[in-house]
């Protein structure tokens, strides 16, 4: 099983707001374990999902050179349960960013009704890290794979509202745009 | 407790009531901020969050929570600050009461002296 529990972005704002999507579908395992015979989206992994829209917002701000990390869930409320065929829509707001970590606020809606309210944190692990050694979180490539699977760069605006670049660390880590001239990426 | 420090007060404990999930009636000007709340690091982060946001105010890192002295080999040894790094100490919190920490300067114990009076006379210092 792959830990994405997003599907695709519908809108993203560099440091302010995105919106994503995730659609429940009966053909995953984790439902049918969770609660037999009441194949429901378990709420930790909707949790995750509210938690990566706004995780990947923090990130995004930081250029992804920065080790993100979900550090505390101040706050999560569901309202009602998601089943099968419904799609998920989870609106993150980032509050506030620092150097050492943000806050930021997330709903999941399904259509016009709340489905869940949550608020967290994030650190960033460098900060955290007594060490010094920087540990990298994802393989940058997987990283900007799944960044592009998420669309983020066909919606993406940043904070001037201008189409997303393709971060340069992302860039680095593909080995076709890493060869072309600066320019052409 | 004069009228502005009771209303600081009273803003600083629902931010506390907010990031660590207590009781009203648990956060008192005396209670330590890790041994009676129960506060963990990355609570730190979001109590500064929430004052900065209350208050209007900007809390520069290091400045609540020195830790740069308490992990500065210059200020510690054997696991305990020493005199010098006390003397640093009083400087960066001249809110907090050190006292009880020079009687037992472990650098374990440093989490455990901050009470919430120390939080309400470090917001009251920073308000115009």
């Amino acid at each position: 099983m792959r830990w994405f529990w997003i599907d695709r972005f519908t809108e993203f704002q560099s440091g302010r707001s995105a919106t994503a999507i995730k659609t429940v579908a009966l053909s995953e395992d984790h439902l049918h374990d969770h609660f037999p015979g009441a194949a429901i989206m378990p709420n930790s992994l909707v949790l995750e999902g509210m938690a990566q829209t706004a995780g990947l917002l923090v990130c995004e701000h930081g250029g992804f050179a920065k080790q993100v990390i979900l550090a505390k869930v101040s706050k999560a409320m569901f309202h009602c349960d998601a089943w099968p065929g419904d799609t998920l829509t989870y609106k993150a707001q980032i509050h506030d960013i620092k150097e050492d970590g943000a806050m930021a606020t997330v709903t999941s809606h399904i259509g016009d009704r709340l489905q869940a309210e949550l608020e967290v944190f994030f650190a960033h692990l460098e900060q955290l890290s007594s060490s010094g050694e920087k540990v990298e979180l994802f393989v940058p490539y997987d990283l900007f794979s799944w960044l592009r699977l998420l669309k983020l760069y066909e919606v993406g605006r940043d904070a001037e509202g201008k189409p997303l670049a393709i971060h340069p660390r992302m860039a680095e880590s593909d080995p076709f745009l890493a060869n072309q001239p600066a320019n052409a990426t | 407790m004069p009228a502005q420090q009771e209303e600081v007060f009273e803003k600083v404990r629902t931010c506390l009531v907010d990031a660590l999930g207590v009781d009203d009636d648990e956060v008192t000007p005396e209670a330590t901020m890790v041994g009676d709340l129960g506060a963990e690091s990355i609570d730190f982060l979001d109590i500064v969050f929430r004052l900065e946001k209350t208050f209007n105010i900007k809390i520069p890192r290091g400045e609540l929570f020195p830790e740069d002295i308490l992990s500065n080999a210059q200020y510690v040894q054997d696991g305990k600050v020493t005199p010098e790094g006390i003397e640093q100490l009083k400087k960066r919190m001249p809110f907090a009461d050190l006292t009880k920490f020079e009687s037992d300067p472990r650098v374990t114990s440093f989490g455990n002296m901050l009470t919430v009076q120390d939080l309400v006379n470090y917001v009251q210092s920073k308000l115009p």
